[in-house]
């Protein structure tokens, strides 16, 4: 990407905790990634990857450890003054004052916000104009997670730092909140995006960079992310017939297979030969293959082997054993957002 | 620069117009700030009485009027403020105005602005009510006092952000400003006039934050304050606003400790 056009620069940052030394804690660890103008780009990763520490620094809350931090050209820590008022943040947790009225909250934020849109129309964005008048105490999560991104769309930012904007809502405030992002990115805003939800990463993110302890552990569109992992063919061996009768595996392009009491998982690179292969012989044998199930490797599956699991990371060697591991991680993280 | 500099003040006016509709709706804050002041001096002119102010050389009403300033920046202003600072700090509402444009200093200042008015208007109800009816002298000094009194908000607002340092919950908001309003009360001359004290205890109390404000609210309302000790008294207080003020940037904490 040429540098000239990117609106965020991020090279070799850190942020560590605490004091040098065991005590302390390094939250990000050498990370670097450029996101150009108008672009989306999603920051993956379970808790405690790493998400939201970075994307602090990138609002200019607080000063890395290490390495350099460009927004819009300019370092947002020590040239806040500059930077603030072309972008906009949604923390992922931010407060108002209980006793305020919606709109009062916005009203407030207005003043202090250059180039404010009326709060009528704030409102009106995130689908709020009917609860203008209710106290911010009285108010649901997701509408507090809506006003949030109101507050952050006042300035009409170029900029756009949303730290899981939609934990909490609901699915059909997801999808709204989904197609004003997507609005707005069609307008020329840069969004800067953590979630949790993949769903939310595949449908709006121009690429994504996947976190793990600190570091970027993959990066790139959604689907180059996706296409380095394998697919998936399973079915249930008919009774009387064993894996030792298949057509020779390597020649159908799998890559990898499992049994467990006569059922069979095959990972290949190239669905569409494997089963093909596989669908041939079948016919030749007049055999039925029970459970028969092929899908594509999606971007949960290559989260879950990232992310999820405590080994390498290596997209082709993660196996059904990681695949358990990570899906009980990935349960942890659903708990916290209940 | 200048551009920054012009945008600042409506950026406070807005937080102070959002902070002055919430002091509206909070009945707990507006009893501390409008009643509490006039309750202490009307609780405190009994006390008074029984020292003998002759040495002092002040009746009772002008101890207890003079003293009020500095009730008025303890309720009002420094209780007041410790805990919307607190409330806002847990609420998480610091946190996220951080985000914004506006600056820490303009943040801090922007939310005090109701209470400074809150004080300034009963600051001035107190010269009037007594020079018309509790036949006090007209003010004498106004420089002098007005010195005092922006030194005193100044130095309120200072003090109570570091003192939220201390407090963890809403309800220990309360609590942490105790010391403080003791000590005050007590050695600051707004119940017993440093002139009756023995020596001794009336130099170690010329030293606390609030003295040299009521000493120059008094001094500018009533006369006779010299220009070394209104000079001395500028120096302590200017002095206990800028540590109040550093240690505010050091140690002031934006978001909840978790």
């Amino acid at each position: 990407m040429d540098i000239g056009d990117s609106v965020i620069d991020v090279s070799g940052l850190r942020r560590r905790y605490g004091p040098a030394g065991d005590k302390g804690f390094e939250a990000v660890r050498d990370v670097s990634f450029t996101v150009g103008r108008g672009e989306l780009f999603a920051l993956l990763g379970t808790n405690g990857a790493g998400k939201t520490s970075t994307v602090e620094l990138l609002e200019g809350l607080a000063k890395p450890t290490a390495g350099k931090v460009r927004v819009l050209g300019h370092d947002p820590f020590t040239e806040r003054r500059v930077v603030r008022p072309r972008i906009g943040v949604m923390l992922q947790e931010g407060g108002f004052p209980s006793d305020l009225t919606v709109t009062e909250t916005v009203r407030m934020w207005a003043g202090c916000t250059t180039g404010a849109r009326p709060a009528a129309e704030a409102l009106e964005l995130v689908g709020l104009t009917g609860r203008r008048d209710v106290r911010i105490k009285q108010l649901s999560g997701g509408e507090r997670r809506r006003l949030d991104l109101a507050l952050a769309l006042l300035g009409r930012p170029e900029v756009l730092f949303l730290d899981e904007p939609t934990t909490g809502l609901d699915p059909e405030a997801r999808h709204t909140t989904w197609e004003l992002v997507r609005r707005l990115r069609a307008e020329g805003t840069t969004v800067l995006l953590t979630t949790h939800y993949l769903e939310e990463a595949e449908a709006l993110a121009d690429r994504l960079a996947i976190m793990r302890e600190g570091r970027i552990v993959t990066s790139g569109t959604p689907e180059s992310v996706i296409g380095s992992y394998p697919a998936r063919i399973r079915f249930a061996m008919p009774v009387g017939w064993f894996v030792g009768d298949l057509p020779p595996l390597a020649e159908l392009g799998v890559i990898r297979h499992e049994e467990e009491r006569g059922h069979i998982e095959l990972q290949t690179q190239e669905l569409q030969r494997t089963l093909t292969g596989l669908l041939l012989w079948a016919r030749d044998k007049d055999v039925e293959l029970e459970g028969l199930d092929a899908r594509a490797a999606s971007l949960e599956e290559a989260f879950l082997a990232i992310a999820g699991a405590g080994g390498s990371g290596e997209p082709v060697g993660a196996g059904l054993g990681a695949g358990l591991g990570a899906g009980l991680g990935v349960d942890s993280v659903a708990g916290r957002n209940a | 620069m200048a551009m920054s500099m012009s945008m600042s003040v409506p950026r406070m006016l807005s937080l102070g117009r959002a902070e002055l509709t919430l002091l509206g709706r909070n009945k707990m804050a507006l009893y501390v700030s409008l009643l509490m002041p006039v309750f202490m001096v009307w609780a405190m002119r009994r006390a008074i009485g029984q020292f003998d102010l002759g040495k002092a050389g002040m009746s009772v009403n002008e101890v207890a009027l003079t003293g009020a300033f500095g009730y008025i920046l303890l309720f009002a202003v420094y209780q007041n403020l410790v805990s919307a600072y607190v409330t806002r700090r847990e609420e998480l509402v610091l946190k996220r105005l951080r985000t914004g444009e506006t600056s820490d200093a303009e943040i801090l200042t922007g939310t005090a602005l109701p209470s400074v008015a809150v004080a300034l208007a009963q600051c001035v109800l107190l010269v009037v009510a007594g020079v018309s009816w509790l036949d006090l002298r007209a003010v004498e000094r106004p420089d002098l006092m007005a010195a005092g009194l922006l030194l005193g908000l100044a130095m309120s607002i200072a003090l109570a952000a570091v003192t939220t340092s201390w407090a963890k919950t809403v309800e220990s908001a309360q609590l942490v400003t105790s010391p403080l309003m003791l000590i005050s009360v007590l050695g600051s001359g707004l119940m017993v006039p440093l002139e009756v004290m023995p020596d001794t205890m009336a130099d170690v109390c010329k030293l606390l934050p609030l003295t040299p404000v009521v000493q120059l609210v008094r001094g500018g309302w009533l006369g006779g304050m010299d220009a070394h000790d209104a000079v001395g008294a500028i120096i302590t207080g200017i002095a206990w606003t800028i540590i109040a003020g550093y240690s505010t940037r050091r140690w002031f904490r934006w978001e909840p400790r978790r």
